[in-house]
């Protein structure tokens, strides 16, 4: 502790030899390269794959930009144009994907804000095995896509998947067509998201439980508050600001879903599980049309951001 | 009273746990059936017999070369955390501890670009691999997805908790900033830099929409654009399918087990910067 103290003295007074002696080196404190060089590495990536590919995007979206031809000619916004005029070639496509999208955001934004919220208030109070409960569901989420692509494609096949035969056993309808006809492509595509990512919201909610003091459940229990007055009046307001992180984080997640339909409904049935991500990269590299692809991406990030500003409006909104 | 309530709590949680690990028992259930043990409808619960036929197909295939993809896939998750690693804890360190022009720019600039859907990044940055000529090579897994800002961003956090005593007393022993930085912060880093190679590894290890359209030749690809490969080569070929899954998942799941710990804590604090 005095050591402290002392070093933290010590400091006040040899902070200007401390810059003098660092005109000796390169690199000791106080040069003004450090900094810089320190930064180099992670800048050269940033520049080159962070920022550079935001200007580019602009630049591709205003040119007519196919990736297999040298003649690249500046269209100005006919490539943004084309997404709003029905006459376009590209305009029936690009509106199916950006419906097929809204209506799985819909859908599986409510379950994955409440279902982890559920979990974590189950997994919350410290009891034997809790640990090991909490592990088991976040466990889907460490695959990827496309492990749980492929296992639900299987688990929801229609004649050989388990999801159906269990159906049978307890009685039910055991020939449901799960991945290839609507409703049920979205029930499934909701369903596949809702398992795999649940686990990880509500390790999310799980923090921001902790972080709520214990005295206002007390002062609440003094109060005479029962158990659904403690959860609306202390839990709810002090996981406002978790909430909002969860709802905006899922929100994007799923408004940029692609792995799930392109392997499991395969964009069935026809196309109307293809969503906006999927229109955009086969646009763009199938297609080889960079351009409108480009011009795509940035309306795409536009709503999105449009919509999460929306977000913190209301919340704040709220709280006041 | 409370063991009812005590004995409801473990009937949910045995409940919800089934509903999580059926579907990843019954993929290695299926990947040791036979062809026509998993065409049986409906399919039985047991592999009758027990085969090995589906990870015989996936280990002697030369059109999908299952095995190759693994070793890709390992090399670049490695190499992926190591450069997210090294160049995120060298930039976290100028920014949360060295003055310099530009910083407060800087790290705004950062931080926006997490805010950007990295979707919406993908044809630009496709071009651009392909003028660097990566495009089909493992560098174009390892390299672009490290320009992340999440890792400065995380390990910026964790430096700024830490009290500059210990470094300030390394000043007056003459130590430069490189020194400070391996001997002094890292070593106090440790748990946040280990969460942090595990979350790099896990996400480029699971990559799948970015190696999908960035690799073609089917010796270079890695395990997810290879299983899609694989799920189109063999349909319905359920055993087949599964052994590659299993194959994509034991790493991971080893990986979680092992690190539970560091990618619980990574996920709940990058849920409380919101």
């Amino acid at each position: 502790m005095a050591d402290v103290i002392e070093v933290g003295a010590a400091r006040e007074d040899a902070s200007p030899p401390a810059g003098g002696k660092s005109r000796r080196g390169v690199t000791q404190p106080g040069n003004r390269a450090t900094p810089y060089l320190f930064l180099a590495p992670y800048l050269l990536l940033f520049l080159t794959f962070g920022l550079l590919p935001i200007l580019f995007g602009l630049w591709l979206s205003v040119h007519q930009w196919d990736l297999q031809l040298p003649n690249r000619p500046f269209v100005g916004l006919d490539n943004y144009q084309d997404l709003f005029d029905s006459e376009s070639a590209i305009y029936g496509d690009w509106w199916s994907s950006v419906r097929a999208t809204a209506i799985f955001t819909v859908f599986s934004v409510p379950l994955l804000v409440v279902i982890p919220l559920g979990l974590a208030l189950l997994l919350n109070r410290s009891f034997p095995g809790r640990t090991f409960f909490r592990a088991v569901y976040f466990a889907p989420y460490v695959l990827g896509v496309a492990v749980i692509g492929l296992l639900w494609r299987f688990l929801l096949d229609a004649n050989l998947g388990l999801v159906n035969r269990l159906l049978g056993a307890v009685g039910l309808p055991a020939d449901t067509p799960w991945v290839t006809d609507v409703p049920w492509a979205w029930v499934s595509l909701v369903g596949v998201t809702v398992w795999w990512t649940s686990g990880f919201n509500a390790v999310i909610y799980l923090a921001g439980l902790q972080d709520i003091s214990p005295e206002l459940y007390e002062a609440a229990r003094v109060d005479g508050a029962n158990a659904w007055d403690r959860f609306r009046n202390v839990t709810l307001p002090g996981l406002r600001p978790v909430m909002l992180f969860v709802l905006t984080t899922t929100i994007l997640a799923s408004a940029n879903v692609f792995g799930q339909s392109f392997l499991i409904t395969q964009g069935a049935p026809g196309e109307e599980t293809r969503t906006v991500v999927w229109r955009i990269v086969d646009e763009g590299l199938r297609d080889n049309d960079a351009g409108r692809a480009a011009a795509m991406s940035i309306v795409f990030a536009l709503a999105l951001t449009v919509i999460s500003l929306v977000n913190f409006r209301f919340f704040r909104y709220r709280e006041d | 009273m409370t063991t009812l309530h005590r004995s409801a709590r473990y009937a949910v949680l045995v409940i919800l746990t089934l509903i999580f690990l059926t579907p990843l028992v019954w993929m290695v259930i299926t990947s040791v059936k036979t062809y026509n043990d998993a065409q049986q409808i409906p399919p039985g619960f047991l592999p009758n017999p027990f085969s090995t036929y589906g990870y015989e197909q996936i280990l002697g295939n030369t059109a999908n070369p299952v095995l190759r993809w693994f070793v890709n896939s390992m090399l670049a998750a490695t190499l992926h955390a190591l450069l997210v690693l090294v160049t995120a804890a060298m930039a976290a360190y100028a920014l949360a501890r060295l003055r310099f022009r530009g910083r407060g720019i800087g790290f705004a600039l950062i931080v926006g670009t997490l805010f950007i859907p990295p979707t919406s990044l993908i044809i630009p940055n496709f071009v651009i691999a392909d003028r660097l000529g990566w495009l089909d090579t493992l560098i174009v897994v390892i390299v672009p997805g490290a320009a992340s800002a999440f890792g400065v961003f995380f390990l910026r956090q964790f430096f700024l908790s830490i009290p500059a005593e210990l470094e300030e007393a390394a000043v007056l022993d003459g130590a430069n900033h490189w020194q400070i930085f391996t001997r002094v912060l890292l070593p106090l880093s440790k748990p946040a830099l280990a969460t942090l190679a595990v979350l790099s590894f896990l996400t480029n290890w699971n990559d799948f929409l970015w190696p999908i359209y960035v690799l073609f030749s089917p010796e270079r690809l890695t395990l997810p654009p290879g299983l899609g490969l694989l799920q189109g080569a063999y349909v319905t070929d359920y055993p087949v399918i599964m052994a590659g899954a299993v194959l994509a998942s034991v790493p991971v799941l080893i990986l979680f087990v092992a690190a539970q710990r560091h990618i619980i804590q990574g996920v709940s604090r990058s849920g409380l910067k919101g």
